[in-house]
């Protein structure tokens, strides 16, 4: 059974032209001990899909509907002090800037303490023992002294740890993480990614990863998610995904990844055009008006293909993939 | 940190010398008038106004005046008023200063409270009947003029409901020491403190609710959401300790500028015999020398606060420190 599992997520905005939808009947599941990548451009709907699950967006605007189970909890149906108790300690999140992410106002050590105290009957002395133990797993040099030290005193990739120890301070079962390496330079990001893949053993909770970097998906991820305008347009594991993907947006992802081997390439490709606004109400794929392959039928409801885990929302079919792809090639 | 408190307080005296000048200056050294005329007073005797150009050494160069100035007021301390012939000026300031702080002290503890209460219960019950309720009401607050309110408060509590169970207890006006009594000076206070705190408590209230709505949006907060704490905690831990510097810099401006007189209104209406009430009087018999007293008393005290909000930024923001 999958630990998180999320049926037609729908979120949408009251605005003054009328209700906005901003995630459109996204599923997705996320099995225990798995990584799920979630990729796609920013406005994507990647971080608020997650933010309805974990009952993080305001409630006065934003309506939430569909079905997340977590471990048999129905999470969009539990009463608030219900959710308190699940958020940061069966899930935790950490967020996509560091440096805005901590309270300026207190220490590393009492956010992190304050954390365990808000879900378990612990001493205050043992609390702070397992903040320095949560700072040490993190790598972070010297964590008695860094537990004191405020937020603003610690560099980008040290604040980043520290949010990603108090996210594990419960042991949670699943980690959301928000573009965790987005906001951080190059050489700290690769070193935070090794530091999530080496938690994940050793706390053993599951991942959402989400992320416009494919790098960042085949690096981490068992299995991805590729969400466009709102919309899981194609969802599997890595392999099949990155090796045949299936849907003209995911082919965009891929072809503008510089390839590390072989001859260079005069210039990257980028998708044409711009993602809808939110808002525009399309019948049919989302991704018509750029899509290199669209026809007549892609302003109806594209079906979904699928073949085991991996699935795709398109009309292309095995037969047509593959000369339509060439179409991406021809771009660059 | 000691390093720091000692610079600041040397900036302080700084400050307060360039005040002093600037207030000497104006005072003193405007062209066209004769500074030992208006000392005298009005309908002063010509012998008057010569004994006063020799005692300030008006005849002499404006650095010696300047000097000879604030030897009387600091350090002899016997500038005398020549309105009220013979009284010595700083002796009645400092007369005056109980009464102030009293009434301004006890208006600011009931103004903090209240606009901690009014502006973290609008912004915790945001866009609700009752965050709509406060605010209208600390919109009338700001809007009633503290001379109408101090009379109507007076109107109701010495006149027409004084037989009442209601006002009975409260003394006629005045100021009672706390020396004289702890119950007698709470008494006399208690309705010019809310009097002057109700403007207080509704301009506060009002800034905390936006700057609490303001820090709601930033991350911190959804990462204080996502650990699993209770909406009070959110609000009082994360929300309220970041949203205090504003609230803790109009706090020291507005202290110190009541206690250096703005309090006038109050005073008055109330028969508190206060530095504003002083400066009042002195303005109305053009009394130089209590008014110089006055206005160098009142930058004192303005300088003085914005010190004590500096050093409490280091206490409240980390940030601040070092």
């Amino acid at each position: 059974m999958s630990l998180l599992d999320v049926q037609n997520l729908r979120v949408s905005f009251t605005s003054e032209a009328g209700p906005v939808t901003a995630v459109h009947d996204v599923s997705f599941r996320v099995d225990a001990g798995e990584v799920l990548g979630i990729v796609g451009e920013s406005g994507s709907g990647k971080t608020l899909s997650l933010l309805s699950v974990l009952g993080l967006v305001d409630k006065r605007v934003a309506t939430v509907t569909g079905q997340a189970m977590f471990r048999g909890q129905s999470l969009l149906d539990l009463p608030d002090r219900e959710m308190r108790r699940i958020r940061g300690r069966d899930i935790a999140l950490i967020s996509q800037d560091p440096m805005t992410a901590l309270t300026p106002v207190h220490t590393i050590g009492a956010q992190i303490v304050e954390q365990i105290h808000a879900h378990e009957r612990v001493s205050r002395a043992a609390a702070r023992a397992r903040a320095v133990a949560l700072l040490a797993d993190v790598r972070i040099p010297s964590p008695e002294k860094a537990l004191d030290r405020y937020p603003h005193e610690l560099s980008g990739g040290m604040r980043q740890r520290a949010v990603i120890a108090m996210a594990l301070s419960c042991n949670p079962a699943l980690v959301v993480a928000d573009e965790p390496t987005t906001a951080l330079d190059t050489t700290v990001q690769a070193q935070v990614l090794d530091l999530l893949r080496a938690l994940r053993q050793s706390h053993g909770s599951s991942v959402v990863l989400i992320t416009h970097d494919m790098g960042v998906v085949a690096e981490m991820a068992d299995r991805v998610a590729v969400m466009y305008a709102g919309r899981v347009v194609e969802t599997g594991p890595v392999a099949n995904v990155f090796n045949q993907p299936w849907h003209p947006y995911t082919w965009g992802l891929l072809a503008s990844i510089p390839p590390l081997t072989g001859a260079r390439q005069g210039r990257l490709y980028s998708i044409p055009g711009m993602p809808p606004a939110p808002g525009t109400l399309l019948p049919g794929c989302a991704y018509v008006a750029r899509c290199p392959a669209a026809m007549a039928v892609c302003h109806t409801p594209p079906p979904e293909q699928g073949n085991g885990a991996h699935r795709a929302f398109c009309f292309l079919d095995a037969s047509q993939r593959a000369a339509a792809r060439q179409k991406v090639g021809a771009l660059t | 940190m000691l390093a720091t408190i000692t610079a600041r307080l040397a900036q302080m005296v700084f400050v307060m010398f360039g005040i002093s000048v600037l207030v000497f200056l104006i005072f003193f050294a405007t062209p066209g008038s004769d500074p030992a005329a208006r000392i005298a007073g009005r309908n002063a005797a010509p012998e008057t106004v010569e004994q006063i150009r020799q005692e300030f050494g008006f005849d002499r160069a404006l650095p010696v005046q300047y000097a000879i100035m604030m030897k009387r007021l600091f350090i002899t301390r016997d500038l005398t008023s020549f309105v009220n012939r013979g009284q010595k000026v700083i002796p009645q300031v400092l007369d005056a200063v109980p009464a102030t702080l009293s009434l301004v002290a006890g208006a600011a503890v009931l103004w903090v409270l209240g606009s901690l209460f009014v502006g973290v219960v609008a912004a915790a019950m945001r866009d609700t009947v009752v965050d709509r309720g406060l605010m209208i009401l600390s919109l009338i607050g700001i809007s009633m003029p503290v001379f109408w309110l101090g009379e109507v408060m007076n109107l109701m509590s010495q006149s027409r409901f004084h037989d009442t169970w209601l006002f009975s207890w409260v003394p006629g006006l005045g100021y009672v020491p706390l020396s004289e009594s702890l119950g007698g000076w709470f008494k006399a206070l208690v309705i010019p403190w809310i009097t002057l705190a109700i403007l207080y408590i509704g301009i506060y209230g009002r800034i905390l609710r936006a700057n609490l709505i303001e820090a709601y949006s930033e991350d911190y907060i959804r990462t204080a959401r996502a650990k699993g704490l209770s909406p009070t905690r959110i609000m009082l831990r994360h929300a309220l300790s970041t949203s205090l510097l504003p609230f803790v810099t109009m706090f020291g401006l507005d202290f110190g500028a009541l206690v250096g007189g703005a309090a006038l209104l109050t005073e008055v209406v109330f028969g508190l015999n206060g530095v504003g009430r002083l400066t009042f009087h002195a303005l109305q018999n053009l009394d130089l020398p209590v008014i110089l007293a006055t206005v160098i008393y009142a930058s004192f005290f303005v300088v003085a606060a914005n010190a004590i909000v500096d050093m409490l930024y280091a206490v409240i923001d980390p940030r601040v420190r070092k």
